[in-house]
């Protein structure tokens, strides 16, 4: 599977990407990310009008009013899913706290240095346990709802597949990640993609295998990077960080450093403004990425 | 965006140069009026003027650790009263002018600024020291979507009236969806003195705050019904909460449940939270009259702080887990900072999550709208995490 991530589009490159790839035909996009917003036709015009929104977000509310059944469980899932999150979050900080106590302390010797290594440990194994849990959580959600049982959903299902089928490559737009990981799944959208895909923010987010949320500048001042679930898994081993500047402390390097060390051996890739990067679905990217490097400065990528 | 900068602290003050003026002429003082924003803010100092005939002039306040009443000189030869106060920077003082005609004395706002406060006791005078800035979030934001507010009355049979509230949906309400819910206790000068609906409104669209359906509710007796009522309680959480989750699409889950409160508001909010504690998982309490004692009963809160003082007594005994999460805010000029700050760590030792936060300013609702983003995005934190555009 080709892979094309790039930076946030406010000064559009998609149109260059898309150019350069000498597609032909159709090209499939996705623009669920962003909500009600997802019939606006911006995306047409950087694509020369050759898009073909598969209007996954149209479709999650058409599930809504058509088998309230389901959008019921799918409610009920979603109280669960945030409660696991608020007790995940719970503990992160607690085991967060102590790998970031740890890293404070001025001593620079192999005890701390393995100390740090246990926290960081902890961590990791944390988030592990999280990522099973709302998963199997959702597995179980669909194995009992069974939604290629549903008609509406068989339904969207089937025109999901057979757009895709017709076109060159496909197009994922940011947004909410949570809502577009989302509508992905339940439109079942990973046995129909056809490649290149070319995604970028949320959209790059939702390929990956493990979706991070990261945001260092709410009103709380930085948050604690968390698992939310497993996206397409398209990509493994890459944490995308879209508007990497402007969401993450990058200059806080200890910090960083344990970003970096917790989602080890994924890349860390920055996308940021004018980013175009090809990776392969084992996060290899090429030399000159910009990525986070365990001692948390942003580094490029060396030619192997 | 009102932001208030004043030159640097080693330049003389505008009014000494003023003083230093020989000689001194009316004319002169109609140009230093007409050249100064009043109050005069330099650097940490904050020079208050009045102008006019009188006997005496003082800036009167409620800024706890200041005089209560604070002298203003006349300059010599003219009618312009002043005093220079130190302002910590960041600070918002709310002040007004005491003027005496002999025996004769008259409260005033001052007539040199414009800028005002308002409460249900009536306005003041308002001095924004050096670093203060009215958050823009509190000013209405053309592009932020409005919500609704729907006026409802909820007969109350543990009040023994007609209850009324006002409910504000967000934009873009959906039926379909579920939505955490506030309760704001004083709902009526929350909406009026706190801007919360523009508060609400902008911190929704910014992806600060969750979008959350918030109930305004008024008091009968305030004092009463607000210091430990178990009717006041009742009332919430067996007539309210109920109605709220049968009428809206409400998560009713404890964790979606906050109450909200400022000064009594906030004991109530407590009291009632104390009295059915698996019900709300958050509270959000700005500037608590969580007066207590502890020794003797001198509390010097009058009879209407009876029952607090028994109330928070008892709490501070016996400290128990109301909630998962709670918000405290308070001004540092404020008499019940104290209160407040020895609050804190009772509520911890409940064993809940505790965030505290100070202000340079007093017992004010523009001090409890500039705490309500730090507040409801900490209780009810919005998707900004989720977006990537």
């Amino acid at each position: 599977m080709r892979v094309v991530l790039l930076g946030p589009q406010r000064r559009p490159t998609v149109d260059t990407v898309v150019r350069s790839l000498r597609l032909d035909g159709p090209i499939a996009t996705i623009t669920a990310g962003w909500q009600e917003r997802e019939p606006d036709d911006e995306l047409g015009k950087h694509l020369g009008s050759r898009d073909v929104n598969l209007s996954l977000y149209g479709r999650w509310l058409d599930v809504q009013e058509r088998d309230p059944g389901f959008a019921a469980g799918e409610r009920r899932l979603n109280g669960v899913l945030e409660e696991v999150q608020d007790i995940y979050l719970l503990r992160l900080d607690y085991a967060l706290q102590a790998v970031y106590a740890v890293q404070r302390r001025s001593a620079n010797d192999p005890v701390r240095t393995d100390a740090l290594a246990e926290a960081v440990a902890a961590v990791r194994e944390l988030d592990a346990a999280h990522l099973h849990r709302i998963s199997d959580l959702r597995d179980e959600f669909y194995q009992a709802r069974e939604p290629h049982a549903r008609p509406v959903i068989a339904e969207h299902r089937a025109a999901v597949a057979g757009l895709l089928g017709d076109t060159a490559a496909l197009v994922i737009a940011g947004g909410h990640v949570g809502v577009l990981a989302h509508t992905l799944h339940l439109f079942d959208v990973a046995p129909s993609l056809r490649s290149p895909v070319i995604a970028w923010s949320a959209g790059a987010m939702a390929l990956t295998d493990r979706i991070v949320l990261f945001h260092d500048r709410s009103p709380q001042g930085f948050g604690h990077p968390e698992i939310y679930g497993r996206g397409l898994g398209v990509l493994r081993n890459v944490v995308p960080l879209p508007h990497a500047r402007a969401r993450l402390l990058l200059d806080d390097a200890p910090r960083m450093a344990v970003f970096a060390r917790r989602f080890s051996p994924a890349r860390c890739i920055l996308l940021e403004s004018g980013t175009s990067v090809e990776v392969d679905s084992d996060g290899n990217c090429p030399p000159g990425t910009r990525v986070l490097a365990e001692n948390g400065r942003v580094t490029s990528v060396e030619a192997v | 965006m009102t932001t208030v900068t004043g030159p640097a602290v080693s330049r003389k003050l505008a009014i000494n140069r003023l003083r230093e003026r020989r000689p001194l002429e009316s004319a002169m003082v109609d140009r230093f009026l007409a050249r100064h924003d009043v109050p005069i803010v330099e650097g940490g100092r904050c020079t208050f003027v009045y102008r006019g005939e009188a006997d005496q002039v003082c800036l009167v306040h409620r800024t706890f650790g200041l005089p209560e009443r604070i002298l203003l000189r006349q300059l010599r030869g003219t009618d312009l009263w002043y005093v220079i106060v130190e302002l910590p920077e960041g600070s918002r003082f709310e002040y007004q002018l005491e003027v005496a005609h002999g025996e004769q004395r008259e409260r005033i706002n001052d007539p040199l600024n414009s800028r005002l406060a308002h409460s249900p006791l009536g306005s003041s005078s308002v001095c924004y020291a050096r670093g203060y800035e009215v958050p823009e979030w509190t000013l209405p934001d053309p592009e932020a979507r409005p919500g609704t507010l729907v006026d409802f009355v909820v007969p109350s049979r543990a009040l023994r009236r007609d209850c009324q509230a006002m409910v504000y949906l967000p934009a873009r309400f959906r039926r379909t969806a579920r939505y955490p819910m506030l309760i704001a206790h004083d709902g009526g000068d929350y909406l009026r003195y706190a801007a919360a609906k523009t508060v609400l409104d902008n911190l929704i669209h910014r992806l600060d705050v969750a979008e959350t359906i918030v109930a305004f509710v008024s008091p009968g007796e305030r004092l009463a019904e607000y210091a430990n009522s178990a009717a006041h309680a009742r009332y919430l959480t067996a007539e309210l909460v109920p109605w709220l989750e049968a009428e809206f699409p409400l998560a009713g889950t404890p964790s979606a449940r906050c109450l909200m409160g400022a000064s009594f508001g906030a004991v109530a909010a407590l009291s009632a939270a104390y009295r059915y504690p698996a019900v709300y998982g958050s509270l959000l309490l700005q500037s608590g009259s969580f007066v207590f004692t502890d020794i003797g009963n001198d509390h010097g809160g009058g009879p209407v702080f009876e029952p607090v003082v028994r109330f928070v007594n008892r709490y501070r005994a016996a400290p128990r887990r109301v909630a998962d999460r709670v918000f405290v805010s308070c001004g540092v000029y404020e008499p019940l900072i104290i209160r407040n700050r020895s609050m804190v760590p009772t509520f911890e030792a409940a064993g809940m999550a505790v965030r505290y936060v100070e202000a340079r300013d007093g017992h004010s609702w523009e001090n409890w709208r500039d705490r309500l983003r730090e507040g409801l995005s900490w209780i009810f934190p919005g998707p900004q995490k989720f977006f990537y555009e």
